[in-house]
């Protein structure tokens, strides 16, 4: 049971964006331009970056869902989804991704972490500016929707499937298509809060 | 110097907000609705957790001018560093006392909420609506914290610059820039 009273018929984030759409729209506007944008990186890389995340953050929801989506992304491979979430130094990734993800990984812990050093090694492999720009970007908005999710008790189902599934739709529609169907269903509860 | 070539001059958030506006956008637009818009939290309640939050993070930056903004609101900024010290002898009501600690707990880890938390809150009056938001101000400067110090933005101690921008975040709100040009060094 959420710790307030979400719609019973949505898990995760979708619960909360539900109650309260008003924030609803800047959430998903921003994870929109964040990994399904136009973009050096491939989307995949960085559904790669929001699991990795997400998984240190241990937020089962964001974590299984942003895994799904890479892996619908990246051809159905699972394998590599679960590699990065272990230890990505040994999965089958491009060096520049690698140091990206070390980059992602000390946003997740404190900003003040990232040092010129591990900047300028993501430089060499051939990171832009905005790609830094967009990995710190992206490891700090999970860390906000990862303590979201959490921080309401939000219903985190175990269902593989249905990860898989749902994971399948978002990769194909996008975050702010998809969010416009449960948010246009709840509407009227919200409003009437 | 910040990590990337940031907007020369710009302190902070507005460096990163000025390098890409695609994001800034979103991040504006919800700062505007959790920290401005109207809500049954007093605007100078809500810049007190986001001003606490950041606090725990240690980012400089969002502390001064979000505990500008929250003194421009209540005109005292005794409260604001009391908040930031020890929230639990501040003179606040208890409702916002046990928000802050549900915020606290957020800031860490957002499983750290417990049942207990959140009727504390109820008891003391809070509402759904209430703890939702005040969840998510915290979720979301874990994210403008984690933004301005991962980029290695600049960000510096002039307090005469937080107290105006203090003063544009509690009027104007966050839909336009409060650093709108470069800001000598101090």
């Amino acid at each position: 049971m959420p710790h307030i009273a979400l719609p019973a018929d949505l898990p995760g984030i979708r619960g909360a964006m539900a109650f309260r759409p008003e924030t609803a729209r800047p959430l998903n506007a921003l994870v929109e331009v964040l990994l399904q944008g136009p973009s050096t990186l491939t989307r995949g890389e960085r559904e790669l970056i929001a699991t990795f995340v997400s998984s240190r953050n241990c937020t089962h929801y964001c974590h299984c869902i942003h895994g799904a989506i890479a892996a619908a992304h990246l051809g159905g491979d699972e394998a590599l989804v679960k590699q990065v979430k272990t230890d990505f130094l040994d999965a089958n990734i491009s060096p520049k991704l690698k140091a990206l993800l070390a980059i992602a990984g000390k946003v997740q812990q404190d900003g003040k972490l990232v040092t010129k050093t591990d900047v300028e090694a993501a430089r060499i492999l051939g990171a832009t500016d905005i790609e830094i720009h967009d990995t710190v970007l992206i490891a700090a908005a999970f860390c906000m929707y990862n303590r979201y999710v959490d921080g309401l008790d939000t219903v985190q189902p175990d269902d593989e499937a249905l990860y898989r599934e749902r994971g399948r739709r978002v990769a194909r529609e996008g975050y702010v298509a998809v969010s416009e169907e449960y948010l246009a269903t709840h509407a009227a509860a919200a409003a009437g809060r | 110097m910040a990590h990337i070539n940031l907007p020369e001059g710009l302190p902070g958030i507005s460096a990163g907000f000025a390098f890409r506006p695609e994001t800034a956008g979103p991040m504006r637009a919800l700062a505007q609705v959790l920290l401005h818009d109207p809500s049954s939290l007093t605007p100078g309640e809500r810049e007190l957790i986001a001003t606490y939050v950041s606090s725990r993070n240690c980012t400089t930056f969002c502390v001064l001018s979000h505990g500008a903004a929250a003194t421009a609101h209540l005109g005292d900024s005794a409260v604001v560093k009391q908040v930031q010290t020890d929230f639990t002898r501040a003179q606040i009501s208890p409702k916002l006392k046990a928000l802050l600690a549900i915020a606290g707990k957020v800031q860490q880890d957002g499983k750290l909420v417990t049942r207990a938390d959140v009727e504390a809150a109820h008891k003391e009056g809070a509402t759904d609506l209430e703890i939702h938001d005040t969840v998510l101000i915290a979720a979301a400067f874990c994210m403008y914290n984690r933004y301005v110090d991962g980029l290695g933005t600049w960000q510096p101690e002039n307090s005469e610059m937080y107290t105006q921008m203090g003063r544009h975040l509690a009027t104007e709100g966050y839909t336009t820039p409060s650093i709108r040009q470069p800001v000598g060094a101090a």
